[in-house]
């Protein structure tokens, strides 16, 4: 371009300016449809399940009839072992996961360090679909008949051991669901635990080990305060994921929708119902009782996600 | 006195050493073992029929070939429309939306939709696309495959956008070019591996979800290019396989969790291989 050509035409615009507006509207709009998804399933789980909650009302929650002959739900059963097979499944994984994030900052051999954290990581994207074959096919057999037959054949009449112990020897129970959910979330919250632990300055560490700490010292009181927060909140991201896990539980809980009353009695999740019942559900207020199930897990895994996410803080969430 | 709390306290770490040492010795112990049966297992269950026959009737000779190319049909569907939506919105968070209230709330709904049971994004699809329908199919299972992708990738560009250093923006400024084209071809540009890793992790997640194909795309016997009818896939046909009561279902159900774990595990390699090449660490 010229001197006199720039004497003589204005400074235009930029070939392709007139986009800029409907290129930040377009972003815009893929935003949206992350809004707009989340209110949808909201608004639909409720549309769908209110036929059933407004029928049933209280007892949808108290009641562990479920029948889908007569057309009467009450859905504690399901409600119940999902609370009950989550919280065991985190009871189980959080020491393990603790112990392995531990040992992967503070004791690994630095050979081993990065072949054992991507392995770690490398688990956690293993889909759940596998998790339940082995539930099934190896681990329930194993139980069955290593821990379940000699439990119960141990068990005085009248003990406490007998009743918690009562139940069909077949490997399909709440506890044997907890202990795949406490496998299979294990290595999610290990390398959830890993990055935190890692956030830890190196010299607030070693200014500790410098003062004549022990290992377990520097854990407890730099590392484990230091991270304490995002540390409940990874916990809770853990939480979300067995609260809402459908394949490694469907196989292998044994799907009965009463109360488990020991730890080798079958029961049902919320997730393992649906995925069980929803095609076979034959009239429209099945249908509904399960979508209204549905409805009762997203409020349930909504709050446990909402507060592990603020508590882990927008810039470290994983 | 002082002695024996300086042993006190060397025992308890010790005892906390030794924890850790055997607790990650059982945790990959129990992993590995869960691997080897899979292995073992899913060999023994894929022979020469596996890629070439479709779903058999119990007792009689077939294969997954209806199952994978479904898989594969669906999870490319979900793929093209959560990547212009994933990257388009994780575009309007780093650039556009920024610290503001709506960019905070959507990023929040993200983080959220991000870890959602996916079970219930099944069934959000089925009363929003099948019941009004009246007809399951790979459309609709390619849609709710879509809803797990795109938080992912969502997430991912965003990361990797406000990595890149300012100074590009404000070349792209310098040299005059609209917003919108610098971030076409300069931000993209330099950041396109990171969302092609995005794009990875997010394949690698829905190739091996089931929950969310059961109610919108259910099955199908037999090998089928249209998408407005049921289709088959790899994780449906495994979670019925599995619960049947025929050993040689059984067995095909095994070789499926092979073929779909090594699938998962190879992409997450590919996508860990872009990162390292990229970010040397």
């Amino acid at each position: 371009m010229s001197v006199t050509d720039l004497a003589t035409t204005e400074r235009t615009r930029p070939r392709g300016a007139a986009f800029d507006p409907i290129f930040k509207w377009i972003c815009a709009a893929a935003a949206t449809t992350l809004l707009a998804a989340l209110t949808g399933i909201v608004v639909l789980l409720a549309i769908g399940g209110w036929p059933a909650l407004s029928r049933f009302g209280l007892s949808f929650f108290t009641s562990t009839d479920w029948n889908p002959v007569t057309d009467v739900f009450g859905g504690e059963g399901p409600i119940v072992g999902t609370l009950v097979t989550s919280f065991m499944a985190l009871l189980f994984s959080l020491p393990i996961a603790f112990g392995v994030a531990v040992f992967l900052v503070e004791f690994c051999p630095r050979v081993l360090r990065r072949p054992i954290g991507v392995a770690v990581e490398l688990l956690a994207g293993v889909p759940s679909i596998v998790y339940g074959m082995w539930g099934l096919f190896v681990f329930a057999p194993f139980f069955a008949s290593y821990i379940e037959v000699p439990a119960m054949s141990a068990a005085q009449p009248g003990s406490l051991l007998e009743m918690l112990t009562q139940g069909v020897p077949n490997g399909a129970n709440i506890l044997t669901a907890s202990i795949v959910l406490a496998i299979m979330i294990l290595p999610y919250m290990a390398a959830v635990l890993r990055e935190l632990f890692l956030t830890v300055p190196v010299q607030l560490r070693e200014s500790g080990y410098g003062m004549g700490s022990t290992t377990l010292e520097v854990v407890t009181s730099i590392t484990l305060p230091y991270v304490r927060r995002s540390a409940v909140g990874a916990v809770m991201l853990g939480l979300g994921r067995a609260l809402g896990e459908t394949m490694a539980v469907t196989f292998i809980i044994g799907n009965s929708h009463t109360l488990p009353k020991s730890f080798f009695d079958s029961g049902s999740t919320i997730a393992s119902t649906i995925a069980n019942e929803f095609n076979e559900a034959t009239t429209p207020m099945y249908t509904s009782a399960l979508i209204a199930l549905g409805f009762v897990l997203f409020l349930i895994s909504f709050a446990v996600l909402a507060i592990a996410r603020a508590l882990l803080g927008a810039e470290k969430a994983v | 006195m002082a002695s024996f709390r300086r042993a006190r306290r060397s025992i308890a770490s010790g005892a906390f050493t030794i924890f850790c040492w055997a607790v990650t010795a059982v945790a990959l112990a129990a992993l590995a073992m869960i691997l080897w049966s899979l292995l073992v297992k899913g060999v023994g269950g894929i022979d020469q029929h596996t890629f070439t026959m479709d779903t058999p009737a119990a007792g009689s000779v077939g294969g997954l070939r209806n199952a994978i190319i479904g898989s594969v049909i669906m999870c490319a569907m979900a793929m093209a429309m959560a990547i212009v939506v994933g990257v388009l919105a994780g575009t309007w968070l780093a650039e556009y939306g920024r610290n503001s209230f709506y960019a905070n709330l959507v990023r929040f709904l993200n983080d959220i939709l991000l870890s959602a049971p996916s079970v219930l994004i099944g069934l959000f699809v089925y009363e929003f696309m099948v019941a009004p329908f009246h007809g399951f199919s790979a459309i609709a299972g390619a849609f709710a495959l879509a809803l797990i992708a795109v938080p992912i990738i969502t997430r991912t560009t965003e990361d990797v956008l406000k990595l890149q250093p300012t100074a590009l923006r404000e070349a792209g400024v310098a040299l005059g070019t609209p917003h919108w084209s610098a971030i076409r071809q300069i931000l993209w540009k330099s950041a396109g591996s990171g969302i092609l890793t995005g794009g990875l992790l997010a394949f690698a997640r829905i190739s091996g979800e089931t929950a969310p194909l059961l109610f919108t795309s259910l099955n199908e016997q037999f090998l089928n290019f249209n998408l407005t009818k049921e289709m088959a896939s790899l994780p449906v046909v495994i979670f019925n396989d599995a619960l049947s009561a025929y050993d040689d279902l059984v067995r095909l159900a095994w070789g499926g969790a092979l073929i779909i774990a090594v699938a998962v595990l190879g992409t997450n390699v590919l996508a860990r291989i872009i990162t390292r090449e990229r970010h040397p660490s």
